[in-house]
């Protein structure tokens, strides 16, 4: 039976990686599911549905089931009517079914103030501050990290600094930034740089030192000039790992997005979900929270499509995702 | 037990039949085109430093088939690499047609052991590759590309990546690849030595009908003493630790050379001597021989398999 499940590095059957990639979603919900709607299950408070006697009681108020409890026994000890409620979960932990009724509703919800923004432009917002802040850091980071890795002394100039540079959490030049670059985006995707350069210069030199040295060799005995190897044999060759370095890193550049937004004016996907925890809205938080995930996986999933069509040669995306 | 031509009864190495000799008369009347003198290697430096190569000489003369043999160890790849121009020497000199060489350059063309194909191009590509980077213009590059790839038979598969041939055929294009550049020379460093027994039979007999075709000289390392009589007009033998010459050996089996030919009394004369020069220098510092002869009996099943 074991033997079956757990076999050391074999690949699946196809049905077998359908089935359990379907789980590794259906599970997690599951959970959510029993814990949110089987009334014997957690479920620590008691939402109050008639007040009863007790003053301080309002219709749809939350407590500690214990604290109700006693409020129960005092009333029914001085005959006085005992407040009635059900079973809850703590604000914070929406139902699955209220959390997809708000993705739905966040997008058709008009915002609250009038110079307030939808969803949908505080999403868009959110994607150009990181596409901004991912270009950018490119710009820099992809050719430096590829001269890193084929020129020894380039990498021994710039990566003993870089190696320093890039445990400084990035979060902390948010008062820097903006006194240099004012409150509006220019802060946020000077985080998001500053969050994904280092990074990406050490990930892409080390990528690039795995290029096979004997590809490089072949190309010296074929009569190739050094300044013709970077991009006729060095790019060419390290293209399709590139390309999932850069994908890796471009989650990267998303995981400091709430971070960033932070920085100066809250704005974009964070200034929502601030706002809907403010008014207790959990439900919408959840639902921006998924949309930044799906987002997130939606983006990735066709990055990867794009390669495989890029890159006919690569034998390693047969092994991977 | 099977019958064994005994080596009393094999003729001398030595011994050449008017064919071969005349062969060789004519072949050393050929212009030299690689000329090594008194190269050494050393790895290291101070007391660390070991010695690859000591005081190589030998000469090869154009259209010569020459292979390098020796025993593990004897620095034959340092050589091949020293050649190319992709490692440094330590002394001596290596001329090309009398002109000095450092560094790698076109003049050299090289085969791996290993699969050198550029991954991201197709198989006409990789052979159009060394045209272009020396200033060819795309069009020619591929007339000449394809026309390389017919002589191995490998048009069919222009446009396939490498990834999607066999090891034989990666090998093949390899070896064109390197000729389209019309090299001097084409040094080649096992570049059978991954594939299974069959394919290198037809791999050698391949190579030897494209070196009869074309004007190339060949210096091809290897550790098989069959495949080395088989493709060679002469053999450097090398020693090891350091790696020196033990002897340069005229190859008395006539050309064309046949599969058949791996059994006549030249042949095994020649191996004969291959293998008592390789197993002395091995006896110096060999110490496998004595922990082979410690393994005890391991089996619990009585009778013997020998």
């Amino acid at each position: 039976m074991s033997a079956g499940w757990l076999q050391v590095l074999k690949p699946l059957s196809p049905r077998a990686r359908r089935v359990l990639g379907a789980l590794s979603f259906v599970l997690p919900v599951l959970l959510w599911c029993i814990v949110s709607y089987v009334p014997g299950v957690w479920h620590p408070q008691v939402l109050i549905t008639k007040p009863g006697s007790v003053e301080y009681l309002e219709p749809g108020m939350r407590m500690d089931r214990e604290d109700f409890d006693n409020e129960v026994a005092d009333a029914r000890e001085s005959d006085k009517p005992a407040p009635e409620g059900m079973p809850a979960n703590p604000i914070y932990l929406p139902a699955p079914h209220e959390v997809a009724m708000a993705l739905y509703t966040a997008f058709t919800t008009p915002p609250v103030s009038q110079d307030g923004q939808w969803l949908h432009q505080s999403l868009w917002h959110s994607i150009q501050i990181i596409l901004w802040g991912f270009v950018i850091s490119s710009a820099i980071g992809v050719p430096l990290g590829v001269l890193c890795g084929t020129y020894s002394t380039v990498a021994r100039l710039n990566e003993p600094f870089i190696e320093f540079f890039r445990y400084l959490p990035a979060p902390a030049f948010g008062a820097l930034a903006v006194a240099i670059l004012g409150i509006y985006d220019g802060p946020k995707i000077t985080i998001i740089v500053i969050g994904t350069l280092f990074q990406q210069v050490l990930i892409i030199a080390n990528t690039t030192r795995k290029l096979d040295v004997a590809l490089v060799e072949a190309a010296l005995t074929l009569g190739t000039k050094s300044a013709k190897l970077l991009s006729r044999v060095v790019v060419p060759g390290i293209l399709p790992d590139l390309y999932r370095d850069q994908r890796i890193l471009l989650g990267w550049a998303w995981t400091y997005l709430i971070v960033a937004e932070l920085i100066g004016t809250t704005s974009g996907i964070t200034w929502f979900i601030t706002l809907q925890a403010r008014y207790q809205h959990f439900a919408n938080v959840y639902a921006a929270i998924i949309i930044i995930g799906i987002i997130g996986v939606g983006t990735d999933m066709t990055l990867a499509l794009i390669g495989r069509k890029l890159f006919p040669w690569d034998r390693t995306l047969d092994k991977s995702s | 037990m099977d019958q064994f031509i005994s080596p009393a009864t094999l003729p001398s190495y030595l011994e050449q039949s008017a064919d071969v000799r005349a062969r060789f008369a004519r072949l050393k009347a050929r212009e030299i085109i690689l000329d090594v003198q008194n190269l050494s290697k050393i790895f290291g430096n101070g007391k660390q430093s070991t010695t690859a190569l000591r005081d190589i000489n030998f000469r090869t003369h154009r259209r010569e088939f020459l292979c390098v043999v020796g025993p593990s160890g004897c620095g034959k790849t340092s050589l091949v690499r020293i050649l190319a121009g992709l490692e440094e020497k330590t002394s001596g000199q290596v001329l090309l047609q009398g002109k000095d060489v450092a560094g790698p350059g076109r003049e050299r063309g090289m085969v791996f052991q290993g699969y050198t194909l550029f991954p991201w191009l197709t198989v006409k590509k990789n052979v159009m590759f060394g045209l272009e980077v020396n200033g060819h213009g795309s069009h020619e590059s591929e007339r000449q590309a394809l026309q390389w790839l017919q002589l191995v038979g490998l048009e069919r598969f222009a446009d396939a990546y490498p990834h999607q041939l066999s090891g034989g055929m990666k090998q093949r294009v390899a070896i064109v690849r390197a000729l389209a550049n019309q090299p001097r020379i084409l040094l080649m460093d096992e570049p059978f030595g991954a594939l299974d027994a069959q394919t290198r039979c037809r791999m050698q007999a391949h190579l030897l009908e494209i070196w009869r075709k074309i004007d190339i000289t060949i210096v091809f390392i290897t550790h098989d003493l069959d495949e080395a009589i088989f493709l060679a007009d002469r053999i450097l033998v090398l020693s090891a630790h350091p790696g020196e010459v033990r002897e340069l050996i005229e190859v008395p089996v006539p050309r064309p050379r046949s599969a058949a030919q791996l059994i006549t009394p030249t042949f095994l004369a020649t191996k004969a001597r291959l293998e008592e020069l390789i197993h002395q220098s091995k006896a110096d510092d060999d110490e496998e021989a004595d922990t082979y002869a410690m393994v005890a009996r391991l089996t619990e099943v009585v009778d013997n398999v020998e």
